[in-house]
C-alpha cells in the first residue's frame, strides 16, 4: 500500500510536531507523508488544495478561522480531503461532533488512536456539506468561491450587499463581484445580525446603509431606495420589506 | 496585617487601619445621631439643626478615637477579643469626655449623657463589625473554590501537556522543565487562597506560566516585564496577577495569527502597589471567548475580602490595547 499524504493544520508548533512523531509511530501500521502543514485556517486554505493531501488532521481552535470553517469551504473542491478534527478541550464541538457522528481526536492524541482515526477517515472519504454544516452551527467569517483547484475567500465583514440572480447570489464587495452557489434565504437566515432584506433579491449590510431616497421614476411608482456605503448606484426597497427596513434605522438611532 | 488568618481577624476585632472600616464606623455613627436627632424632634428642619448641633460634638472625639486607634490596632490585635473590645471602649470614652470638656461650654450639654451615648454607640460598632466580619468569611471560602475550579482552562492545561509531549524526544532537558513550571502552577492553585502571598512569588508564577504560554505559541507571543520597580516583598492574595496575564494571552494574542505583545508592569507608587497588564484589543476575533468578565469579577472579590476598599481593579480599552489595572495597599509580612 502507498503512502498515505496527510496535510496538518494547528497553530501551535509543538503539537504539529507531535502528530508528526506519532505518524512516524505508526508508519509499521500505517504508512504516511506529510505533504504540507498550516498554522491557522486561511494559511490551511491556500495550502491544502496544491498538497494533493488525501486526510487531513485538523485543528478546531485556530486564530482567524475556526477548524470547522475550515472544513466547511475546503469541501467545495473537486477532490475534497477527508478531515479528523482535533481538539484540546471545545465542549461544543465535542458535543456537536458526538452528535452527528464525527470522529475526532483529543489532544494529548495516543498513537493508536491517530491510526485508527486515519484508517476510518479514509474510508469513509470526505464529509458531505451538510453534515459539516451541522456541526459547525453559527455565521461563518468568509464566504468561500471556488476557483481552479484553489478557494478564494471573502470576509463576511467586506460584503455590502448580495443579489440573487437565477440560481446564483452575487456577492458585492468594495474590490469586486463574486458569484456563489447559496439561496439568499439561508444567508439571510444564517447571518441575521448583519445583513437585512430590503427586496425579493437583495440582501444589504446594515453597516454599509447610508440613508434612503426617494425614488419617483416616470412610469415606476414612486418608492425607496437605499444609499450605501462604497457603491455608487441606488438599491430599490420593495413596499414589502420597506417598514422592517424602516423599524431597523429607527432603532439605529437611539 | 500579614494574613487574613490572623487571630485578629478571626475573633471579630475590625483592622482599624482598613480604609473600608474606618468608612463604615464614620458613616454608621453619623447615622445614628441623625437618627437620634430625627426622633428627638418633632419637625424636618430642627432634625437638621439638632443633627448639626450633635455633629459638632461627635466629630471630634470620633476623630482622634479613630487616629488613636490606627496606632494602637497591632497592639490590639494581640489582646483577647473582650480585653480588645474593653480598651477599644475605655478610649472612646475618655476621647469622649477630653473632647467634651474642652467644648462643653460651647454647647451647654450633659457629660454624662454624652459618655452613655458613646458607649452605646461604640458596642453597637462593634457588634456590627464582628458581624459584617463574620458574614464575610463563608464568602471566603466560596472565592477559594472558584479560585480553583475557574482559574485554569482546561484548554491551557491540554495543550501544555501536549507541548510537553512533544518536546520529551527532542529536547528532554526544556520537557522536564516545562512540567516543573507547570507543577508550580498547579501548587499556586491548590494552595491556601486565604493566605496572603509575597508580591516575588506571584512575579516568579507569572514568569513561569508565560515560558510555557511561550513554548506552545512560539514567535507569536512577546511579554515584556517592566518590574524593575516592582516591590518584591509586598503581600497580596495569591493568584491576582497569573489569571489577568492568562486571559491577555488567551483573548489578545491566541485570536491573531500575527505577533501579540503583551506588557507586564508593576510598580510602587508611595503606599501603593500598581500593577498593569496590556495586550493587543482584539474585538473582532474573541466574539467566540467569553470568561473575561467572569475572571475580573472574581479577582474583584477577593481583593475586597482582603484588602476592602483600599483595592482597585479596572479594565478599559485604550487604542488597540486592552488593559487591567490592579492598584493594591502596600503591606509587608512584617508589619
Amino acid at each position: 500500500m502507498s503512502e498515505v499524504r496527510v496535510f496538518i493544520a494547528d497553530d501551535e508548533q509543538p503539537a504539529r510536531e507531535r502528530l508528526k512523531e506519532l505518524l512516524a509511530d505508526v508508519a509499521p501500521g500505517l504508512a504516511t507523508r506529510v505533504v504540507g502543514e498550516a498554522a491557522n485556517g486561511v494559511e490551511a486554505i491556500e495550502r491544502l488544495p496544491a498538497s494533493g493531501a488525501q486526510v487531513m488532521l485538523l485543528d478546531i481552535q485556530m486564530p482567524g478561522m475556526s477548524g470547522l470553517e475550515v472544513a466547511r469551504h475546503l469541501a467545495a473542491l473537486p477532490e475534497a480531503p477527508a478531515v479528523v478534527f482535533v481538539t484540546a478541550h471545545d465542549r461544543h464541538a465535542v458535543e456537536a461532533f458526538e452528535l452527528n457522528a464525527v470522529d475526532y481526536l483529543m489532544k494529548p492524541v495516543r498513537a493508536a488512536r491517530l491510526a485508527a482515526a486515519l484508517r476510518k477517515a479514509l474510508a469513509a472519504g470526505p464529509m458531505a456539506r451538510a453534515r459539516l454544516e451541522r456541526v459547525a452551527p453559527g455565521p461563518r467569517q468568509y464566504f468561500s468561491v471556488p476557483e481552479r483547484n484553489r478557494i478564494a475567500l471573502v470576509p463576511v465583514r467586506e460584503v455590502i450587499y448580495f443579489k440573487a440572480e437565477l440560481k446564483y447570489v452575487t456577492i458585492f464587495t468594495r474590490a469586486g463581484e463574486h458569484l456563489i452557489e447559496e439561496p439568499l434565504v439561508a444567508l439571510e437566515r444564517e447571518f441575521a445580525d448583519r445583513f437585512v432584506r430590503i427586496h425579493r433579491n437583495c440582501l444589504v449590510a446594515r453597516g454599509a446603509i447610508r440613508g434612503f431616497e426617494r425614488a419617483a421614476g416616470g412610469e415606476e411608482e414612486p418608492h425607496w431606495e437605499v444609499v450605501l456605503e462604497g457603491v455608487a448606484g441606488r438599491l430599490p426597497v420593495s413596499r414589502r420589506q420597506w417598514p422592517v427596513v424602516k423599524e431597523l434605522l429607527a432603532h439605529r438611532k437611539d | 496585617m500579614a494574613s487574613i488568618r490572623q487571630d485578629d481577624r478571626q475573633h471579630g476585632l475590625p483592622d482599624f487601619r482598613n480604609l473600608g472600616v474606618t468608612a463604615r464606623i464614620v458613616v454608621a455613627l453619623n447615622l445614628l445621631a441623625f437618627g437620634v436627632a430625627l426622633a428627638a424632634a418633632p419637625e424636618w428642619t430642627r432634625a437638621l439643626d439638632g443633627f448639626a448641633q450633635s455633629a459638632a460634638l461627635l466629630e471630634p472625639p470620633l476623630i482622634a478615637s479613630l487616629l488613636v486607634l490606627y496606632f494602637a490596632s497591632p497592639w490590639l490585635g494581640r489582646l483577647p477579643y473582650a480585653a480588645a473590645c474593653g480598651a477599644v471602649l475605655a478610649l472612646a470614652l475618655a476621647l469622649t469626655a477630653l473632647t467634651h470638656w474642652a467644648l462643653a461650654e460651647l454647647a451647654g450639654a450633659s457629660m454624662t449623657r454624652a459618655l452613655a451615648l458613646a458607649a452605646a454607640a461604640t458596642l453597637v460598632l462593634l457588634a456590627y463589625l464582628r458581624l459584617h466580619l463574620r458574614a464575610f468569611s463563608p464568602a471566603l471560602a466560596e472565592a477559594r473554590l472558584q479560585a480553583l475550579q475557574a482559574r485554569m482552562r482546561p484548554h491551557f492545561l491540554y495543550n501544555s501537556l501536549n507541548a510537553v509531549l512533544a518536546l520529551m524526544r527532542r529536547d528532554p532537558r526544556r520537557a522536564e522543565q516545562t512540567l516543573e513550571d507547570l507543577a508550580d502552577l498547579f501548587r499556586a492553585l491548590m494552595s491556601d487562597a486565604r493566605s496572603l502571598v509575597r508580591l516575588g512569588d506571584e512575579v516568579a508564577l507569572l514568569e513561569r506560566y508565560a515560558a510555557i504560554e511561550q513554548l506552545r505559541l512560539g514567535e507569536r507571543l512577546r511579554v515584556t516585564w517592566e518590574i524593575d520597580g516592582a516591590p518584591m516583598d509586598a503581600m497580596l492574595p495569591p493568584l491576582v496577577l497569573q489569571p489577568v496575564l492568562e486571559n491577555a494571552i488567551y483573548h489578545g494574542v491566541e485570536p491573531g495569527t500575527g505577533r501579540g505583545d503583551v506588557l507586564v508592569r508593576i510598580e510602587r507608587r508611595g503606599e501603593r502597589v500598581l500593577a498593569r497588564i496590556e495586550n493587543p484589543h482584539r474585538p473582532r476575533e474573541t466574539g467566540l471567548r467569553g470568561g473575561n468578565r467572569m475572571a475580573l469579577d472574581n479577582i474583584r472579590e477577593r481583593l475586597m475580602l482582603f484588602f476592602d476598599a483600599e483595592a482597585r481593579l479596572e479594565s478599559r480599552v485604550e487604542g488597540e490595547r486592552y488593559l487591567v489595572e490592579i492598584e493594591l495597599p502596600y503591606r509587608t509580612g512584617a508589619a
